[in-house]
């Protein structure tokens, strides 16, 4: 069964950047010896070992699980975030996605919400303040009642738990034109929306969310639906028209004050 | 080193209520008087954090991530168990409790896994209540699942993300507490020292990973909930970032490290495709309720598997263990493909692999039920390997993942130092020798939510602490040593990465100190470490400067910590002359080459005292009392 591995030589283009303020610039890298069975971050991890090795600045990128979970990878590759894979983030790509003499080029996520730390390292940050204005539901530790004294239609639980499923990436907000985070906090207000234990907070979460959205210099959404061709978890847009009306819904029927809702003003 | 598990008196199941009620209070007014210092935002540190947050105490979290939705419990993938008894199949508190300490070959302490089996049930209902997706049934309840070591199904999940969703879920709680100032959060910053002050734990030293700036932290407690150390192993299949660093550096402050040789080798993970592989990736347990494990009969058989007939496939799982079947507990499950592998009965190019097979599942219940159970993890096998597995069976084989030892705590989850608990995979409380699948993310939260908020305002409340704050001498001391020791790493400018310090170590441990292990083997290990050690101290290159965002100075910080402590795990094994759970030693087995206890000689958690650099550290026991479930040869046959 064993066969010959293949071996490539690709190259890499990749932006390197020494702080926030710094200007920035491509450098290009030759990856030799690469195999398709090794994962993209591999080959990068095989370009830094010779740099270390050399006494050079390794590239900085973010990853931890590599098996597309934690959402902490955020390179945009050949101009898609995450790559090319359909529904995998850039930690789950295979050099087999790629041909001996093909140049790659990586990038950081790019949103004005995400400023540069260095190289692909970037502060996403933003999104944990989204989340900290309304992302959640409001129940101590202790107080639940019995687990199954809330009945949950199975469409529905599955229906939120595919919203759900968002890893907070931001790889949306680094494909839409508008570097908006709609179908970030859409994934977010549809899975509580979906589940009674969302109820009580429907309005205010929406409401609060949606705004520090936009304090974070987030844009709008404008239909593009990039967003969801490179989400890795492979959240539909559907859950944005879901956010909407939740939006429309608070601010006609509900009596939450739109101005006094958010982070930090919680009684 | 004294000590004392202080574990309540009184038959087992009344032993938390009690202590419970003997445990002194801190009264709402005065529970903002402190300061609470959580290290980690695992699914322990998040549920920890946002429930002392919900009480009234000043809090501030730590983590090495950008985010503290990112802790490693994000990847745990195949469910909770709880001892609900929704299917009415005979399960009950009791049973949990039973099947824990079974499972962990009698090498827990029993009070402290009836409190978990108790505790359990209110975790779901926690869980559902923050907006858990959890899988249902049409009739709207909550569905369970099987895993292994249990006759059962107590596990509940969703998809096969459960600890992506329970993590979620401390999160937005830890969020929701962000957003009121009650809790200030600290992303991207590693711990380095800890700091003592008058024998208590009064605060932290952390390295800010953005600037490279040192800052000091000054709290009444600290509490660590920094994860396990799998990764001594280099490759695991733990994520990039989790280290031993924050405990070991506790451990060499005082804090008793105990059993660090019970590492869980999980038996289902995708094979290693080369040498260039930065890590192993699980395929959760839950895959063995529909997946049959398999090796051909032949050795060397290197036919394709769908060409080997079913009559010429060995299903030695179901062969071995007609009663639980696939479904056996980890470890033995592991061992079980090591003998196949060994046999030369192994599977796929290098051999190294065995079958899990999911055609008898597909063909009963049909691709869209198999789909809906463990799609996702079908669709990480295909990105993974390019091959499909709802068309050829899974190629798996056993990888480093979880760790039971860790931090010694008493019932209370206190260390030996005074004020410093651990919370999570960091301690070693409560899965003996072998965890059972789906009892991580179980204790985790358990540690966080239900046992840390009681047993720290005992401590709070009982303990007079003086004013320390972030100036007194014991910072710029701890921070003085920090900052030697990165100069130290900078100024070396030799040859070698630390990554390939760390694969040496890792290819080191697992060959002597892996899913079986011998005297010889672990004393070549024990020999060889102190040289790889200075080697690194000679030889090791780090570009860049420590003022700024420098990933390779965080990865040298913790090989040259797993530099020392891997010495302690192989000692540890080397010392441990029986077989138990996952640590099996080929000298002790029964004669169908099952692990084999000596409980005349170590019924006891070992508990190791560092006594200074360069000494051998000092080995203190506590004794297990078993009084409710008496130890006997496992048998899941």
């Amino acid at each position: 069964m064993s066969q010959p591995i293949e071996i490539m030589d690709v190259t890499l283009r990749v932006w390197r950047q020494k702080g926030p303020d710094e200007p920035g610039c491509f450098e290009t890298y030759a990856a030799k010896g690469v195999t398709p069975d090794m994962s993209f971050f591999e080959a990068l991890d095989m370009v830094n070992e010779e740099l270390v090795a050399r006494g050079r600045e390794p590239i900085a990128f973010d990853h931890d699980c590599r098996e597309g979970i934690c959402g902490t990878c955020c390179l945009t590759i050949n101009g898609q975030p995450h790559g090319p894979d359909q529904g995998a983030t850039g930690c789950q790509l295979h050099m087999r996605a790629y041909k001996s003499g093909d140049v790659i080029t990586i990038e950081p996520f790019r949103a004005r919400a995400f400023p540069v730390i260095k190289d692909l390292v970037v502060d996403r940050s933003a999104l944990d303040r989204v989340m900290a204005a309304g992302g959640f539901i409001s129940v101590n530790t202790g107080s639940a009642p019995e687990a199954n004294s809330i009945p949950v239609p199975k469409d529905k639980a599955e229906a939120a738990m595919d919203a759900a499923a968002c890893i907070g990436c931001g790889a949306c907000a680094a494909a839409c034109p508008n570097a908006s985070a709609m179908l970030f906090v859409a994934a977010k207000v549809s899975q509580f929306a979906l589940l009674p234990q969302g109820g009580p907070e429907r309005d205010r979460r929406v409401l609060a969310m949606q705004k520090q959205m936009d304090r974070e210099g987030f844009g709008n959404c404008s239909n593009e639906t990039e967003c969801e061709a490179v989400c890795p978890k492979e959240i539909k847009i559907a859950n944005i028209a879901r956010l909407n009306r939740e939006f429309l819904r608070a601010i006609f029927w509900s009596h939450e004050e739109h101005a006094t809702v958010g982070a930090g003003q919680e009684e | 080193m004294k000590l004392d598990a202080k574990i309540p008196d009184g038959p087992v199941d009344k032993k938390w209520d009690k202590h419970r009620f003997e445990l002194k209070l801190v009264s709402p007014a005065n529970k903002r008087k402190f300061d609470v210092i959580v290290v980690g935002t695992g699914l322990a540190g998040a549920a920890a954090a946002a429930t002392l947050a919900e009480l009234g105490y000043n809090v501030k979290v730590f983590c090495i991530q950008d985010s503290p939705r990112r802790a490693h419990s994000i990847a745990a993938q195949g469910g909770i168990n709880a001892a609900k008894n929704y299917p009415n199949d005979g399960d009950s508190v009791w049973r949990l409790f039973y099947d824990t300490v079974k499972g962990g070959d009698y090498r827990a302490r029993e009070a402290n896994v009836y409190r978990l089996a108790q505790v359990s049930n209110a975790i779901i209902d926690q869980c559902v209540a923050q907006g858990v997706p959890f899988a249902r049934d049409y009739g709207g309840a909550l569905d369970n699942r099987s895993f292994g070591g249990a006759q059962v199904s107590r596990t509940f999940y969703a998809r096969g993300q459960t600890g992506q969703q329970l993590l979620l879920g401390a999160y937005s709680a830890l969020m929701r507490q962000a957003g009121r100032a009650s809790l200030r959060l600290f992303p991207r910053r590693e711990l380095v020292e800890l700091v003592l002050v008058d024998g208590f734990a009064r605060g932290i030293v952390v390295r800010d990973l953005v600037t490279g700036k040192l800052e000091s932290h000054a709290g009444h407690t600290v509490l660590l909930a920094t994860g396990g150390y799998g990764n001594v192993f280099y490759l695991s299949t733990n994520a990039n970032s989790c280290n031993a660093s924050a405990i070991w550096n506790a451990y060499k402050k005082g804090a008793g490290l105990a059993n660090p040789c019970f590492t869980q080798i999980h038996p289902t993970c995708i094979p290693q495709s080369g040498e260039h592989q930065a890590k192993l990736t699980l395929m959760s347990e839950s895959l063995r309720n529909d997946g049959r494990v398999w090796v051909p009969r032949k050795k060397g058989d290197n036919r394709p598997p769908h060409e080997i007939p079913e009559n010429e496939r060995d299903y030695y799982l179901e062969r071995k263990y007609p009663s639980f079947g696939n479904l056996v507990p980890r470890d033995v499950a592991s061992r079980a493909a090591k003998q196949m592998i060994d046999d030369d009965r192994g599977v796929g190019r290098t051999g190294l692999a065995v079958y899990l097979d999911f055609a008898d599942a597909l063909r009963r219940q049909g691709r869209a039920k198999i789909a809906e159970k463990y799609g996702n993890l079908f669709d990480m096998y295909h990105h993974l390997t390019a091959e499909d597995p709802y068309r050829a069976p899974m190629r798996i084989y056993p990888a480093v993942h979880y760790a039971m030892g860790g931090l010694w705590v008493d019932y209370d989850l206190m260390t030996t130092i005074p004020g410093l608990f651990c919370l999570g995979e960091a301690n070693f409380s409560d899965h003996g020798a072998n965890r059972l699948g789906a009892s991580a993310l179980m204790q985790g939260l358990a540690d966080g939510y239900f046992i840390i908020p009681y047993t720290l305002g005992g401590f709070l409340a009982g303990t007079r602490l003086g004013q320390v704050d972030a100036d007194h001498p014991a910072f710029q001391d701890a921070r003085r040593s920090a900052e030697r020791r990165i100069s130290k790493l900078l100024s070396l400018q030799g040859r070698r990465s630390p990554v390939s310090f760390h694969k040496e170590l890792g290819k080191l441990l697992w060959d002597h100190c892996g899913m079986s292990r011998n005297e010889n083997g672990l004393k070549t290990a024990l020999a060889k470490i102190p040289a790889i050690r200075e080697e690194f101290w000679k030889n090791l290159i780090v570009p860049g400067s420590g003022s700024e965002f420098n990933q390779t100075i965080e990865r040298a910080g913790r090989v040259a910590d797993y530099l020392e402590f891997a010495e302690l795990l192989v000692r540890d094994a080397l010392e441990r002359r029986e077989s138990c759970g996952g640590h099996f030693r080929e000298e002790s087995q029964t004669p169908d080459n099952e692990a084999q206890r000596d409980d005349a000689n170590f019924s006891h958690a070992t508990v190791w005292e560092h006594a200074g650099e360069g000494r051998t550290p000092v080995q203190n026991r506590e004794p297990l009392k078993f009084e409710n479930v008496a130890p006997a040869q496992r048998n899941y046959a």
